[in-house]
Parts: structure tokens; C-alpha cells; sequence
């Protein structure tokens, strides 16, 4: 007998952290990504029953697997038109033999199918938005309506993007199997950029009024934690969490009580989480030893070195622009070179980060970005062309979607017409 | 084992009437390839835009039904276990070097003439 609070608490702890490896080892012997929902679904619905009665088990993931598998072998043999019309989930290599599912005792190691998952609900075949919606689905069993939620679309909608990627990983033949090594950079940028963009949807919530969705930056760094636990030596995948580590460790300062937007320089960094920092800066250290870095450890080295230094104003900005001038090398996207301005204010002057601005605003690739903008206007504002400052910060109030930046852009353009 | 179509698009088929050999080099010695491979089922080299007529409704037009800058220069279907081994195959399609690309589409079902009607 167990208490029936306990047991509800080991199951929601269960269900935050080893859903994905019950599914992912459930869906190997369903070989249908419905049906292995639905019997990790009933098992975890189980637990709580059996968990009662008999005691919390040792090993709650063991539990939950076998049950699930079991319930799915029980399904495909009972009926096997209740199955679902589509074909079954491709797992080559080594097809797993029925019996050796059935004799399978809780407590016995359960093979680790994570990677299995993380790959099939990542791949580059399925469009990003249901990428996004099945990693969230199958990896973190987060329900349908919360997922649109989080993305701001109908549970309906939501519901159809998930259905439509499932359907084609059944008949596309989409393998439920870890890439080869040739294919593996190729795929695993398309699991990171999924992380990373969680990560960002979250971080900086694209409209609505907080300017933080807690729920998805926590989703993001369990996920990017996953991965690197099963991908240890991988410095791209050390890289992210090191990123997401860094950016995160600031979540608490980045607004004011109010819920009012902090600049960096203004953000209390005793209140940043050291010890987050600290196994952030452990990694990217190992990344940039470990040969030529890649984007996720550079930009994690980035942020680190801002989040790093005692203040603003002592922060070591010629070494982040060199490091950005790294990065630009290995990911030439219009954003990193617009980000690399801020540094170059403070190393070169802000006249010729202006002119650096300018000639990315010609190139036309960021246009309808608001941040481009907000930074022309803060170094317009430094040069003291405040008309020509506050115009800008009036485009960048036009663009910005989410609340929390449009009262801060809003605050800037009062403060310009004061003076 | 499944079966993919892949359409192969580009600025226009390598196959015109005045096609040399030395045009045509590649995409025979890749064909030979996949033949030897024993992945590739069937396969069609169609003739450039110029050739193609289109019908929408009841109105017939000279060219290519979608108007863009490639069009279908050929197709072929091949046998794979999965989406990823018939990706591998046809990555190795020289239209991609030649800055044209492959679309893979599952088979749902085929016939021939000289055969029963089968489902891949």
C-alpha cells in the first residue's frame, strides 16, 4: 500500500520525465505512433491503481514500458483490424521478435529508444511547424490543446498539423531509427534548430503579453538535456544546452516587477543564476577545445562572455565581435551580422556600427525585423539624432508583436520626445 | 520494400532532339547506375518545355501546366525500404549539380499493360 498522494506525485514525476522513453520504447513494439500513445496513455492511467496496492515500483519507467508493451502486443493480437489503416513504422536493421517482448519482466533494463523518437519526429521531410508539434506531443507527451496554446492556433488546427506529420512518416516510410553517421550533421541540425526554436518561441514570446512562456523555454531545456545525455560527445548538442543554459540563467532580471522590459546593462546580475552559468561555461570551454566550433557553442561562447563579465561596462567586447566574426564564418545569417553591431558600438563607436546597420537594412533580408530598427534607433539616440531615433523606434513598435517590448520601445519614444 | 517516384525538375530536360551525347552523358551514366543497382523499376526522360501542351478545363495551351522556372524534365520509380535509403538514391541524381532538384513522392499504386494492376 502506498499513500495515493505519493503515488500521484511519482506519476506526474514519471510522466515529466520519462514519458519520452516510455513512448519511444513502446512505439518500437506498436509500431504505430496512435496506437503506442494511446497504451503509454492507459499505463500511465494504471499506475495509479496498481502503484496503490502494490507500492510504487523501483523503477517507474520499467513499469510503465512493460505495461505499455504489453498493452500493445495485447491490442495487435486481439484485433488486428483495430489497428489503423495506415502502414506500420518502418524500424529496420533489427525488427524486434514478439516473444522477446513478451517474456520481459518489470525491473528488466529497457532498451533506450529516445533517439529513435527525436529523430523520426525531427526530420527533415516533416515541415518545421509539425516537427515543433510532434516533438512536443511524442517526446514530451504534452497535450494537443496545450500545444496550441503555446503556438497560438486552435486545438483543431494544432490537432491536424500532428495527424498530418504522422501520416507521413507512416506512408512516406519515414524509419524509426537513429540517422547513420554519414546522414547524422545533416539530421541533427534539424533537431537543435527544433530545440533552439522552442527555446526562442519561449524565451521571447512571439505576441501576448509575458514576455517570457515559462512552459516552453522548461520543455526546451529538458529536451536539449535529453540530448545531450544520450549524444554526450557531440559538441554541437553540448553547445545548445550550453546556449540555452546562458540564456536562460538572465529569465529572472529581464523584466522588472512590473513585468517591464530590462536592457541588459540595467538587468541586477546578482540575481543571475551562477550555477547555471558556471556548467554552461564548463561546456563551451570542452566545445571550443573540441575543434572547429560550430554555431550553437560560439553563440553559447557569445552569451556567456556578456553574461560573464562583472558588469556592463566592463563586458569584453572586442572578444565577441571576434567571436562573432567566428560565427558570421560558419552560419552567415543577416541576424548574427545584425547582432554583431551591438558589440561593434562599443568597440569601433556607434557611427560605424550605424553604417553597419544601414547597409543590412539595404540588403533588404531583414526587412519587417523589429530589432534592426530598435538598434539603429538606440544608436541614432547615442549620436544624439534623437528625431531621427525616435522614428525608428516608432517602426519598431509598428513590427513588435509581443507586449512586454512594445511598452519598452513605447517608453523609449516618451523618453526622446522629453528631451 | 516500397516504391518512390522521383520527379527530376530543371531549367528544362537535357533530352531535346539535338541533344549530343555529351549532353546526355550524365544523366545515361546515372541511369546505368541505378540499373545496375537494381533499385530503379522504370524510368522516363521527357522531352524539353518547348514539346509539352497543356489542357486546364477546356483550354489547350503551348508549354508546361505550371508556369515556373523548372519543369518535370524526367521521373523514374524506385524500390527502397524506407524514406531515407530512397533519399540517398536520389540525392546522387546529377539534375542536383546542375542547379535543378528531385521531388521523391511515395507510389500508392501502378500499372502496366503488360502486367496485372499491382499496389507498391
Amino acid at each position: 500500500m502506498s499513500d495515493r498522494a505519493a503515488v500521484e506525485a511519482a506519476i506526474a514525476d514519471a510522466h515529466g520525465r520519462e514519458w519520452a522513453r516510455v513512448l519511444a520504447a513502446t512505439a518500437r513494439v506498436a509500431r504505430d505512433l496512435d496506437l503506442a500513445e494511446e497504451c503509454v496513455q492507459e499505463a500511465y492511467a494504471a499506475a495509479l491503481q496498481s502503484w496503490v496496492s502494490a507500492g510504487i515500483p523501483g523503477n517507474p519507467a520499467a513499469w510503465l514500458t512493460t505495461t505499455a508493451r504489453r498493452r500493445a502486443i495485447d491490442a495487435i493480437r486481439r484485433d488486428a483490424t483495430l489497428r489503423s489503416k495506415l502502414p506500420l513504422l518502418v524500424a529496420p536493421e533489427d525488427e524486434v521478435a514478439m516473444d522477446d517482448v513478451i517474456i520481459e519482466e518489470p525491473g528488466e533494463a529497457i532498451p533506450d529508444e529516445r533517439l529513435r523518437l527525436i529523430f523520426t519526429c525531427c526530420h527533415p521531410a516533416l515541415a518545421q511547424d509539425g516537427q515543433v508539434a510532434l516533438t512536443l506531443r511524442l517526446l514530451c507527451g504534452i497535450p494537443t490543446a496545450d500545444i496550441a496554446r503555446a503556438f497560438l492556433v486552435s486545438e483543431p488546427t494544432m490537432a491536424a498539423r500532428i495527424t498530418r506529420a504522422k501520416r507521413k512518416i507512416s506512408v512516406a516510410r519515414i524509419p524509426y531509427r537513429v540517422p547513420r553517421p554519414a546522414e547524422l550533421p545533416e539530421r541533427l541540425r534539424a533537431v537543435l534548430a527544433v530545440i533552439h526554436l522552442l527555446f526562442t518561441a519561449g524565451h521571447t514570446a512571439p505576441s501576448g503579453a509575458a514576455l517570457v512562456r515559462a512552459d516552453l523555454v522548461d520543455r526546451a531545456l529538458h529536451l536539449a538535456r535529453m540530448l545531450r545525455e544520450l549524444m554526450p560527445d557531440d559538441t554541437e548538442v553540448r553547445g545548445l544546452y550550453a546556449l540555452l543554459l546562458v540564456t536562460d540563467a538572465r529569465r529572472a532580471t529581464r523584466t522588472d516587477a512590473g513585468g517591464r522590459l530590462l536592457q541588459l546593462k540595467d538587468q541586477d546580475r546578482s540575481r543571475w543564476d551562477g550555477s547555471a552559468l558556471a556548467e554552461a561555461h564548463d561546456l563551451i570551454v570542452g566545445g571550443l577545445r573540441a575543434g572547429p566550433p560550430g554555431r550553437y557553442v560560439l553563440q553559447a561562447a557569445i552569451a556567456s562572455l556578456y553574461a560573464e563579465a562583472p558588469s556592463y561596462d566592463q563586458t569584453d567586447w572586442a572578444q565577441i565581435v571576434a567571436l562573432y566574426d567566428v560565427l558570421l564564418e560558419v552560419w552567415p545569417s543577416p541576424v548574427v551580422a545584425l547582432n554583431r553591431t551591438v558589440p561593434l558600438a562599443m568597440t569601433s563607436g556607434p557611427e560605424s556600427a550605424l553604417a553597419e546597420v544601414e547597409r543590412l537594412e539595404a540588403g533588404g533580408r531583414l526587412a519587417g525585423y523589429h530589432y534592426l530598427p530598435a538598434i539603429k534607433a538606440e544608436l541614432l539616440s547615442r549620436l544624439g539624432r534623437g528625431r531621427e531615433a525616435a522614428g525608428c523606434y516608432r517602426e519598431a513598435f509598428g513590427l513588435a508583436a509581443n507586449e512586454a517590448e512594445r511598452a519598452f520601445l513605447a517608453g523609449q519614444i516618451a523618453e526622446l520626445a522629453a528631451t | 520494400m516500397a516504391q518512390y517516384a522521383i520527379l527530376l525538375y530543371a531549367d528544362d530536360s537535357a533530352h531535346a532532339p539535338e541533344a549530343t551525347p555529351a549532353d546526355l552523358e550524365p544523366h545515361n551514366r546515372h541511369a546505368d547506375e541505378l540499373v545496375r543497382s537494381g533499385s530503379m523499376i522504370t524510368a522516363y526522360a521527357l522531352t524539353p518545355r518547348d514539346m509539352a501542351t497543356s489542357v486546364r478545363g477546356d483550354t489547350i495551351t503551348d508549354g508546361p501546366f505550371v508556369d515556373a522556372k523548372e519543369v518535370v524534365a524526367g521521373f523514374y520509380v524506385l524500390e527502397a525500404p524506407d524514406l531515407d535509403a530512397a533519399l540517398a538514391i536520389a540525392r546522387l541524381n546529377p539534375v542536383l549539380r546542375m542547379g535543378g532538384g528531385v521531388e521523391i513522392r511515395p507510389v500508392h499504386s501502378s500499372w502496366a499493360p503488360e502486367q496485372e494492376p499491382a499496389t507498391a
